[in-house]
Order: structure tokens, then C-alpha cells, then sequence
């Protein structure tokens, strides 16, 4: 038995992002936290001062533990975030600021 | 329980002011005991951004104050506690956003420079050479070195641990005790009694009631102001970098709203933006069009802040009295009393040369200051 | 937008308050955070994953439907993706501010004559060593996943803490083919039985659970706790032990337990931000109100969890009252709620404060903490600086979050709150978040009259 199995879902077609650059497969309605477990992947940020891997905690969008950067977007929350087609999902170090957002 | 204690003197206040008044007392040898009905850092330090600045005041006392406690802030850095306070020598940059401003800036500017503040002028060009975000087509600004930061909690808790002072939180002081004479012989707590010649009203926006209870009057009101703070950021913002019209606002004697920014980076990255004033009472609820002029004021200084969030927004309450100068010294009205509060959105820059002064007063030398603008009896003899 | 009844929050509490003032002819506005409706309790598998039996996620399925079928025959105007920042008191009513998700970077503005707060709450959980590590998830959100993403955390997961939530996520991640190590409940299985009376109308729910367990092959320990999780990048197992009569670790009951998930929660949490906006008062944690659910600002209704947490049950009964109530004030008539949900509501609220009382987490719980371990996950503030603050004259939750910033990031002090007054030995307070969530200051900026420096 598996989720999809036990709820009976025949989810649309399943697409491809990226996380860190090798691709994953999603399903549609999906959040980018659901994709990545389903995955196998259960970190996706290191914390700004010691750089320990962080993923889901509270999984309701609460704790902001799940920050990630999705199409360069920093401080994204992946337990609320869809997954889209095509998105480029990336482990967030501290910030996720440290090269966007420049003066000029 | 209740307990009976005999010191040199009594602190009333754990906020920055009474945490650097016992380093001093202690210093000089005196015997202190800090006491406070909350915590330590509980009243408007708690709230505040840890402003050292000369920049805002306009030449007289409070920029002699200023500029003494500035000396006396980089020396107990150098002396270990910096990084404990989270002490920044940062700078401060004041921008004007048109010529006039500009111009208002240059003459505050010039006779500052005559009082002994640093202030270097930044062409327009320049500025983002101090300051890369900034946002473009600002007139022109004034970069004053002096200006510094702490973090005002840390800094009351570090400063009053090395005090060694004895720290009495959660006990209110009930009322002060008063000899046949008149002369102050200590305050009466909701548990205990605490002797000792010489009690200083280091109480903050409370230093009002605490006056009441040794009998005198002291018309100590708060200015309310709410602070905005962003989520972390990388170190964009270097220095405290404000508009302008901040001095104006600081002066005013209106009760209405003002809103000039004051934006700064901290160590732990994110950006604090202060200050609006307004003259509410102690209300605490939230004000909305409040916080809207804060970030129409910082987004306006630094674009990229629009798409950045504000986590959190407090409110804190400026302790002032009517001519926006402290009451610091011995209270003429009641012989061993002794005043440090009123000083509005200053105190954390204020407290050391404050409590330096106090500490040269209650050990009977000539203070460093001439005290007189600061008597905390003038209030009264106005209204004879 | 302009509307009689904002309701804020579309769990059990604000579906039974909106369908009971529309019922009674108020224009009603239901705002909430998530893709449909539902709440917490009664979250949905996204459209997308075309589920074709959601019921197997669930429990009272048939309130659920009848909830969904309510809300499709009235007119309520449901505003989903709406997340609320604030709602501050204006001169005709209230405005509640949200930003359009799930970027939450727009703003949405709804105006009303009167608000009610169905915010609801989430899953305390008391910190122990290695509680940061990836894998660890809490209690509620494991369920959350698997509900709204069909997602589970892992192969083989050990279920903590203490609650009634416990039993429902063991259940239910077994039943999507989770290996559940063991459930470990710190309550010992004589409080349970002691609290029976009051808890009569949750026996028989009980009592399915445990056939459940049964058939998952689930071993329950009670009188347990983990105290210790284990792994350097990710979750590898949980070192649990046995509590004696005094709540303490005994020593010498440690065992391993390998799994790379661990749902873990400590009960819940009332969502109190948007009331305290408000002004309305608090009671302890949670917001008072009188028994029409009225809070102490006139127009503020409170339901559900936000003023005491007692589960979906009672949320409804509650619910129901306010609606009732909030359609007779803005209506000018007498409220008349169904007396079944009065009833309801009195025998639920006791329920609840027995199931509170049998179900707390150990008394010595903040001895476990050590000084290593991370309280305060957003700025990774540690047990041990905790301690120093308290030693540099701190006593209260603020202090330590001044001399610290336990409390001062992302999640505003939600998730350390209890453990920095657990440690600090004073009560947890109200946390004072005049925003509900965070706010882009471009936002704020672009409603003021005037932009710019001079």
C-alpha cells in the first residue's frame, strides 16, 4: 500500500523539475514538499548560522523550517508552494539572498 | 518575602540608564542595589534599536551629552564589552531627497562640526559608495563616523552584570522614605525595605509615578513609536541611514504622527526600521497607518526593501519631558534624590555619559557636564 | 471587498459559523489560507491528485460531506488562497487584510460589519536532542502531508509525544503503508482510564484506534518518551525510554529504535494573533469569550481551537453558536442556536479538559532539553544560551527573547514559545504578533497616502 493507493487518486500526468539541478518527478497538485518526499528528499536548506539541513517540520506553513528557493525565489515555504511544470527547485543556504536582489 | 537591606545607593530602573548608572556608582565605589518591577530591559529598552548617535541632536546639552557618552560607549567596548553588547561603530548617513533638505542639512552640519562632531558631506554620486542600495536622484547626504550601535537589551543585562551591582527584578517600589528632614533614606518595596542615602530615578517612561513616590513632580511622557522588523537579510545596509527630516521629527512638539525613516542592518541580519513618534498615551495597539509611513519611508530610501518582509512590529514609548531634554541629577526638592530619565528616543545612546555623571555626582566630585540644563527641578520653577 | 460576516478560517469551527449566519440571511465571507476549504481537520488531497476515495484519509467523512454540501447550497463567498496578515477595528466595521497566495505578495482588503475568528491552531512540540533533524516532522504535519499530498516522510517511522492526536496519524500512516516502529504516548494508560467518564463520548473512537494499531501490528508504548533522535544529515533512529510515576526518565529503559521518520507532537496551540490585533482579551493562552462565543470587542466572534482547544467536535457546536449569534447581531434578532450543539458544547468542553489533564507531557520535561540542543529553530538559539539569559536576569519569555532571539524569526516564537517558558520556569504567554504572518513592506508602502523622503 501507498498514499496514492489509499486514497484511490489517478493523479493527471506526472512532469519533471529540478531539485538541485537532477531532475524529479511530480504529480499535479502536489507541493514542492510533497514532490521532494515523495522523492526521497527530506532537506532542502541549511540554516544561516551552523548550515544544518532543514526541511518539513510543521508541514501546515507555521514554522518556516521549509524555506526553499523555487525559479530563484528565495524563502519559499514548500509545504504550501504547487508544484509546476518545469520548476527549478533549489536548496536554500541561509538567506537565500546572498546573490539576488542587487543595487543596480 | 520581605527583606531589609542597607546600601550606598538604590537604582529604581533596570533599563539601560539604571544598568549603566550602577557600572558607574560601582566604579566609584559606592555599594548599589538596582531594583525594578519587571525585568531587566523590560520598558522602552526593550524596544528600542540601540541608537548611539550625534548625528540628530542640534548643538547645546544634549549633544555635549552625546558626544561624552559616544567616548564613554567605545570605551567599555574597547574594554571587552563590545561584542557582548553587539557594539557596532557603524556610522550613521543622514540623505536629503531635495537641494532644500540638503541645505538644512549643511547648516545643522556646520555647527555640529563647531560643537566637535565628525560630518563629512557625500555627494550625490558618492553615496551609493557607502551605501549600494540606496535608491537613485537623492540630493546629497552627510556621513557622520561617530554613530554607533548596541543591541539596548544585551547591553542593560552585560553593563549591569559587570556592574556587580545587586539586581532586584520583579519588586516594585512602593514609595520612597523620607527623613524628618526630608532628606531620602531609601525606598519601601512590595517586599522589603531598602536603605540607603541616595535613590536614583532611573525609571524610564515611568519616572513620572516613581517621582510621585518621593513626593516630587517630574512630567516624564511617553511618545509612542513602533519599530518595524524584517525577515534576515545578507549585510546590505552598513550604516544607520536615515532621511533628512529626521531631525525635525525629533523636535517636534507636535503630538501628531511623524514618520521620517531611520533604517539599519544588525549582526543578526535583519533590518530595523524605526521611528515613527506620535503622542498616544501608553497605547500599544496596533497602528497600521503607522507602520505604513515606516515602510513608505524605507522603501522609498531603499527600493529592494519592497519586496522584502516585515516579520514582526513593536511598539515602545519614548519617556520625554516637555523642553525634550533629560532629568539628570541631584533633585533639589528631595535631598538625596537624584533623577536619570526623560530622555526620549536617546537613552541607549544617552545612558553612559548619564550614568557616568550621576556616578560623579552621588560620589560628591564635580561632574564632567554642567548638569544645569538638565535640573531636574526646572519644570517647576517654570510653573511659579 | 464589503461583506456583513468575515469569517477567518475554514476548518470545522468557521464552516459551521458561515453556514449558520447564512442559514440565518447574512452575507458571509469565508477567508482562509489554503486551496479549498477544510482546515486542518478536514484537509483535502488536492485537486490535481484525483483522488477517487479521500474518505480513507479521513474520519466523520459524513460531517465532512455534509459541511461541503452546506457550503455548495449557500451563498457564502468563499475566498480561498487568502492568507491573513490582519484585521484591524475601522470607524464602520473591521477591514481584514490578506495577501493573495501562495505567492503572498498582493493584497486583498475585506471590509465588514463584524468578524469571526475560526483561526484555529497548531501542534506544540517540546524540544529534545537531535528534534532539528530532517525527518523529524510533527505529529499534525505528518498528517497534513499525507492528507493534502498523499506524501509520507518515510518507510518506517516511530509516532511521539502525548495527545490524542497520536493515535490518528499512527493509524493513518500505517494504513499508507508507513512500517509505524511503535507509537510512544509519555501518558501512562491509567490516566486515560481515570479521565473515562468525561471521555465516554471519545471511547468508542478510542476503541477503533486501538483495533486499528492492533491490525497495523503498531506497538504502543505508554509511560514512554523519546529522548534522544539520532543521525548527522537525516533521521536514523530514536533512543526512547521509560517514564516513572514522577514523569522523570528511569534509567537504564533506554532502547533504540531505527526509522527515518519521526511524528512527534506535545497537543496544540491556539492561533491567537488576528484577536490580540483586535484587542480582544485573552484568557491564558486562548481568546474569552462569553457563551454566545462573543469576545469582548463588540462585532469579534471566536470559534473552534482559537478559544480552547478541543478538537472538530467541538469546534462545530461552537462554530454553530457564533454563527448564530454574529446573524442575530447584525440582524437585530434573538440568536437561537440548535440547543444539540449547546449540549454539544458543554459535554465536549468537558471532554476536553479531561483529555488535557490525562494527556500532559512529562513534568520534567525541560530537563531533558540539553544545553546543545536547539530550542529556537528559526535563529538557532540553543538550550544553553537559554540558560545564560536566565542567569543574566531573565525571567520571562521576552527577556530571553531580547538577550537571545529565541522567538525573533521566521516563525515569530510559535515553535520554541512553550520550551523558552518551560525553561525559563514561568508560564507560556500569548506571543504579541501583530502580524499574523509576514508582510512584504512594499505592500504597507504602496497603501500609505504618500511615498518617499523629502
Amino acid at each position: 500500500m501507498n498514499p496514492l493507493e489509499l486514497a484511490g487518486a489517478r493523479p493527471g500526468p506526472a512532469f519533471t523539475v529540478t531539485f538541485d539541478g537532477r531532475p524529479v518527478e511530480a504529480l499535479p497538485g502536489q507541493t514542492v514538499a510533497a514532490a521532494l518526499w515523495a522523492a526521497g528528499v527530506t532537506s532542502w536548506r541549511s540554516t544561516r548560522s551552523q548550515g544544518r539541513p532543514r526541511g518539513v517540520f510543521c508541514g501546515i506553513g507555521v514554522c518556516f523550517d521549509c524555506l526553499v528557493t523555487v525559479n530563484g525565489l528565495p524563502n519559499r515555504r514548500a509545504c504550501l508552494v504547487p508544484v509546476r511544470p518545469g520548476d527549478v527547485i533549489a536548496t536554500q543556504d541561509g538567506t537565500g539572498q546572498e546573490e539576488a536582489c542587487h543595487a543596480d | 518575602m520581605s527583606e531589609s537591606l542597607t546600601c550606598d545607593v538604590v537604582v529604581v530602573g533596570a533599563g539601560v540608564v539604571g544598568a549603566a548608572t550602577a557600572l558607574y556608582a560601582g566604579r566609584a565605589g559606592l555599594d548599589t542595589v538596582v531594583v525594578d518591577r519587571g525585568p531587566v530591559a523590560g520598558g522602552t529598552t526593550g524596544a528600542g534599536e540601540g541608537n548611539l548617535l550625534v548625528s540628530d541632536k542640534e548643538p547645546g546639552p544634549e549633544l555635549e551629552l552625546a558626544l561624552l557618552s559616544s567616548r564613554l560607549w567605545a570605551a567599555l567596548a574597547r574594554e571587552g564589552l563590545g561584542r557582548a553588547v553587539e557594539y557596532e561603530a557603524k556610522g550613521g548617513v543622514v540623505v536629503a531627497g531635495t537641494d532644500r533638505a540638503l541645505a538644512g542639512l549643511e547648516k545643522l552640519a556646520a555647527e555640529q562640526r563647531a560643537a566637535g562632531v565628525e560630518a563629512v558631506p557625500v555627494p550625490p554620486d558618492a553615496l551609493t559608495d557607502l551605501e549600494p542600495y540606496l535608491a537613485p536622484g537623492l540630493a546629497g547626504g552627510m556621513h557622520y563616523p561617530q554613530d554607533a550601535q548596541v543591541m539596548p537589551a544585551l547591553a542593560a543585562a552585560h553593563l549591569l552584570r559587570a556592574s556587580k551591582a545587586r539586581v532586584l527584578t520583579g519588586r516594585e517600589v512602593t514609595g520612597v522614605l523620607r527623613g524628618p528632614d526630608g532628606a531620602v533614606r531609601g525606598v519601601r518595596t512590595d517586599r522589603g525595605v531598602l536603605h540607603a542615602p541616595a535613590v536614583v530615578n532611573a525609571a524610564g517612561t515611568w519616572g513620572g509615578e516613581v517621582a510621585a513616590r518621593a513626593g516630587v513632580s517630574l512630567p516624564v511622557l511617553p511618545r509612542r513609536g513602533f519599530v518595524l522588523v524584517t525577515e534576515p537579510l545578507p549585510p546590505r545596509i552598513r550604516h544607520k541611514v536615515y532621511a533628512a527630516d529626521y531631525v525635525a521629527d525629533v523636535a517636534s512638539d507636535s503630538a501628531a504622527l511623524h514618520t521620517s525613516p531611520v533604517v539599519e542592518g544588525t549582526p543578526a541580519g535583519p533590518v530595523l526600521i524605526g521611528a515613527s513618534r506620535e503622542r498616544v498615551g501608553f497605547d500599544r495597539s496596533l497602528s497600521l497607518p503607522a507602520l505604513r509611513a515606516l515602510a513608505a519611508g524605507a522603501t522609498g530610501l531603499f527600493p529592494f526593501l519592497a519586496g522584502v518582509r516585515a516579520l514582526r512590529t513593536y511598539a515602545g514609548f519614548r519617556p520625554y519631558l516637555p523642553d525634550h531634554l533629560p532629568a539628570i541629577g541631584p533633585d533639589a526638592r528631595a535631598p538625596g534624590l537624584f533623577h536619570a530619565c526623560g530622555h526620549e528616543g536617546a537613552g541607549i545612546g544617552l545612558a553612559t555619559g548619564t550614568g557616568h555623571l550621576l556616578a560623579q555626582v552621588l560620589s560628591g566630585r564635580t561632574p564632567d557636564l554642567d548638569l544645569f540644563p538638565f535640573r531636574p527641578d526646572r519644570f517647576t520653577e517654570e510653573a511659579e | 471587498m464589503r461583506t456583513d460576516l468575515a469569517v477567518v478560517g475554514a476548518g470545522p469551527a468557521g464552516l459551521a459559523a458561515a453556514l449558520a449566519a447564512c442559514a440565518r440571511g447574512v452575507r458571509v465571507t469565508l477567508v482562509d489560507a489554503a486551496a479549498q476549504p477544510g482546515g486542518q481537520y478536514y484537509r483535502q488531497p488536492a485537486a490535481g491528485l484525483g483522488a477517487a476515495r479521500p474518505e480513507a484519509l479521513h474520519h466523520r467523512w459524513r460531517t465532512w460531506k455534509r459541511l461541503r454540501d452546506g457550503l455548495a447550497a449557500h451563498a457564502v463567498h468563499v475566498l480561498t488562497d487568502h492568507h491573513v496578515w490582519s484585521a484591524e477595528r475601522t470607524p464602520d466595521g473591521f477591514t481584514v487584510h490578506a495577501l493573495l497566495g501562495p505567492e503572498q505578495d498582493q493584497p486583498v482588503e475585506v471590509r465588514a460589519r463584524a468578524v469571526l475568528l475560526a483561526t484555529g491552531g497548531y501542534e506544540k512540540v517540546l524540544p529534545f536532542p537531535g528534534w532539528t533533524l530532517p525527518g523529524v516532522v510533527t505529529a499534525g504535519g505528518a498528517q497534513a502531508m499525507l492528507k493534502g499530498g498523499l506524501a509520507v516522510p518515510g518507510r518506517r517511522a516511530v509516532v511521539a509525544g502525548t495527545g490524542p492526536l497520536l493515535l490518528p496519524v499512527a493509524t493513518g500512516l500505517a494504513a499508507a503503508g508507513v512500517e509505524v516502529a511503535a507509537l510512544v504516548e509519555s501518558a501512562g494508560p491509567g490516566r486515560l482510564a481515570r479521565h473515562g467518564r468525561a471521555l465516554a463520548g471519545k471511547l468508542p473512537e478510542g476503541a477503533g484506534y486501538a483495533a486499528r494499531l492492533l491490525r497495523h501490528r503498531v506497538p504502543v508504548l505508554t509511560r514512554h518518551t523519546v529522548v534522544r533522535a539520532h543521525g548527522d544529515d537525516r533521521l536514523t533512529g530514536v533512543t526512547v525510554a521509560s517514564l516513572d510515576a514522577e514523569g522523570r526518565v528511569r534509567p537504564g529503559t533506554e532502547r533504540h529504535l531505527d526509522c527515518d521518520a519521526l511524528a512527534v507532537g506535545h497537543g496544540m496551540l491556539p492561533h491567537t494573533d488576528l484577536a490580540e490585533s483586535l484587542g480582544c482579551r485573552l484568557d491564558g493562552l486562548t481568546v474569552a469569550i462569553d457563551p454566545e462565543q462573543r469576545t469582548d470587542v463588540p462585532g469579534v466572534w471566536a470559534a473552534g481551537e482559537a478559544t480552547g482547544v478541543g478538537g472538530a467536535d467541538l469546534a462545530l457546536a461552537e462554530g454553530h453558536i457564533a454563527g448564530c449569534s454574529a446573524a442575530a447581531h447584525l440582524r437585530g434578532t434573538a440568536p437561537g442556536p440548535a440547543p444539540a450543539a449547546l449540549k454539544a458544547r458543554a459535554k465536549l468542553r468537558r471532554s476536553a479538559a479531561a483529555l488535557d489533564s490525562a494527556y500532559a507531557p512529562p513534568a520534567h520535561w525541560p530537563e531533558q532539553i540539553t544545553d546543545d540542543t536547539v530550542v529556537c529553530r528559526c535563529e538557532e538559539v540553543t538550550a544553553g544560551a537559554v540558560r545564560e539569559a536566565l542567569d543574566l536576569g531573565a525571567g520571562d519569555e521576552r527577556t530571553v527573547k531580547l538577550l537571545t532571539r529565541a522567538g525573533m524569526g521566521w516563525c515569530q516564537g510559535r515553535m520554541c514559545g512553550t520550551a523558552v517558558a518551560g525553561l525559563a520556569g514561568c508560564p507560556p504567554a500569548p506571543g504579541k504578533r501583530p502580524f499574523a504572518r509576514p508582510v512584504p513592506l512594499g505592500v504597507l508602502a504602496r497603501q500609505h497616502p504618500q511615498e518617499g523622503p523629502s
